[in-house]
């Protein structure tokens, strides 16, 4: 079988190869390359050596962004897991309408990031208003502000995946477990939690993921201000490309560090906890 | 008895919790639904007020004035043609390669695999420069030439969810219909599809969540002439000075509306296939 379908390799793999070369492979070797590069356009590159990850440290606008961040996913990947994981242990249990509740609550996931951020930008300025400020007054409320759309928009996604691990635990473990005369507080930390642990992992990973590349809501909640003490690194480097002629190879740059910083972390993150779930 | 009734009671209290966390949760809906008919100076001085029957109220002015400033009918048809395109695209060239990627083992198709799955990792600003001139380059920078870039950048994860359901399926059918004259394509398109459907559902949903929603790739790449929804929304920002608070909030129902709609015809296959999709992620 095997040898009759290589002969269709063009048109089977091809397509899909061709895409996949034009929107991500080319551009990511020419990325690589032009990182070592001073450059306006992909045209007119000349040799820079390690210029543009020298100057990418000069100021610290870089480093405060990636501080920023990493501030920014440690708050919401907690927040989020568990405030998630006790609404899928709510409506896990018996109470009629369960399914309304997790059909309202996964909305948000739905709703566009540009969206999300503006909804977000009214509400808070709103409420800010009795103290007199805006959202951009002080980095805090910025920051306070990303972690609240964050929750709403990722609670509801993150339950569902808890719900699919809470409802696979066996029913005998359960029933041996209460004949054994557990009470809720074990079941919990010997029963639950290391039964779902391919889900911790999943919604841990998804959350770390999204919040290290978070751009749409950052970009229309507080476009990184006051100044750019909100900015997050996505957005920095956005900014560095497009905001200031000259500066496309730091954009680069930094480009393929955040690249190396996103793939350690996930990488190592899925190692980890998938060495917890083979010894749970 | 007592037992019965102290279950009744928690029961109760779940409840009224869940109800006001699920209130909790439309609020914010509700009151960018609320400020859609307000004037613009009563969205910033209250903007908690309900503006029915009061002298905020703006009627529809909101939504002619949006309406008219971004062209949203034009930008919600080119959101609709690219999302459909793009979607239908990328389940069917994608169920391909992986099917061929799966079945055909050779050192080649495990390096283009690895780097199927690194590409899921990899952030948008790694490329985005460098893609948006190659598009420019190779004129990909319309509503048709987009679709190839969403292929491109959407293959990954397609790839991955699609190759995981493939290694489950025994290889022994298709070799049957092999042995028995049919072609890779009849074998394809009447034997490994239609098992694939459930993939293809969940394959197809996280797409379109992910492309009607998109920003930054129609920015870079058609932005200037071709406005998707979100575009348009961010573009009422404008270069300099205030914004427009109640065309934003009008164009900001009305990029919800489709959205909440698709959600209630297809809601079931919407929550079953992120579940899907994330179990294997």
């Amino acid at each position: 079988m095997q040898k009759a379908l290589k002969k269709y390799f063009a048109l089977f793999a091809l397509p899909g190869l061709i895409c996949f070369a034009i929107a991500f492979f080319i551009p990511m070797i020419m990325g690589i390359v032009l990182s070592f590069c001073k450059f306006t356009d992909v045209t007119n590159a000349t040799w820079a050596g390690l210029n543009n990850y020298k100057l990418m440290f000069m100021n610290a606008e870089f480093i405060n962004a990636l501080w920023f961040t990493v501030k920014f996913t440690i708050m919401s990947v907690i927040t989020i897991n568990i405030i998630s994981f006790i609404l899928a242990l709510l409506l896990t249990q018996d109470i009629p309408g369960t399914n309304t509740y997790r059909t309202i609550l996964f909305m948000p996931n739905l709703i566009g990031g540009i969206v999300l951020g503006w909804i977000w930008q009214v509400i808070l300025n709103g409420y800010l208003l009795k103290y007199q400020v805006t959202l951009v007054t002080d980095p805090r409320y910025g920051f306070w502000g990303l972690v609240v759309l964050m929750n709403w928009q990722n609670v509801g996604y993150m339950m569902i995946i808890y719900i699919a691990g809470i409802i696979n635990i066996p029913k005998e473990l359960i029933e041996a477990s209460q004949i054994d005369g557990a009470n809720r507080r074990t079941m919990l930390f010997h029963v639950t939690l290391p039964s779902i642990m391919p889900s911790i992992t999943i919604c841990s990973f998804l959350t770390l993921t999204n919040g290290f590349k978070l751009f749409d809501q950052n970009l229309a909640l507080t476009n990184g201000g006051p100044g750019k003490s909100t900015e997050m690194v996505a957005l920095n480097i956005f900014n560095t490309f497009y905001g200031r002629v000259g500066f496309e190879g730091v954009g680069q740059a930094k480009a393929v560090i955040f690249t190396i910083i996103v793939a350690t972390l996930a990488l190592t993150q899925l190692h980890l906890t998938r060495r917890k779930e083979v010894e749970a | 008895m007592s037992k019965i009734r102290r279950k009744k009671s928690s029961t109760i209290i779940l409840s009224i919790v869940l109800i006001l966390i699920t209130i909790a949760f439309i609020i914010p809906i509700v009151i960018v639904f609320f400020n859609s008919f307000k004037m613009k100076f009563s969205i910033s001085q209250k903007p908690f007020a309900i503006p029915f029957y009061t002298d905020m109220y703006a009627g529809f002015s909101n939504y002619e004035t949006g309406i008219d400033k971004i062209h949203f009918f034009k930008a919600f048809g080119y959101s609709l043609f690219i999302t459909v395109a793009s979607v239908i695209a990328i389940s069917l060239v994608t169920s391909m390669l992986a099917w061929y990627l799966t079945r055909v083992k050779t050192k080649f198709t495990s390096i283009v695999f690895s780097l199927l799955m690194f590409s899921m990792i990899v952030p948008f600003q790694m490329v985005m420069f460098t893609m948006s001139k190659t598009a420019n380059i190779l004129h990909l920078d319309n509503p048709f030439g987009i679709i190839i870039l969403y292929v491109g950048f959407g293959c990954g994860l397609a790839t991955f969810l699609y190759s995981g359901f493939i290694k489950s399926v025994p290889i022994a059918l298709e070799e049957a219909a092999m042995i028995d004259g049919a072609t890779p394509i009849v074998t394809f398109f009447y034997i490994v599809l239609p098992i694939l459907k459930p993939t293809v559902i969940t394959v197809a949903i996280l797409n379109t969540m992910w492309v009607w929603n998109d920003y930054l790739l129609p920015y870079l790449t058609i932005g200037n002439d071709y406005k998707t929804i979100p575009v348009a929304i961010q573009y009422l920002r404008g270069g300099y000075g205030s914004v427009d608070m109640g065309a934003m909030m009008a164009m900001l129902v009305l990029a919800m509306i489709p959205v909440i709609i698709f959600y209630l015809f297809c809601q079931r296959f919407i929550i079953s296939g992120v579940a899907a999709g994330a179990v294997k992620g």
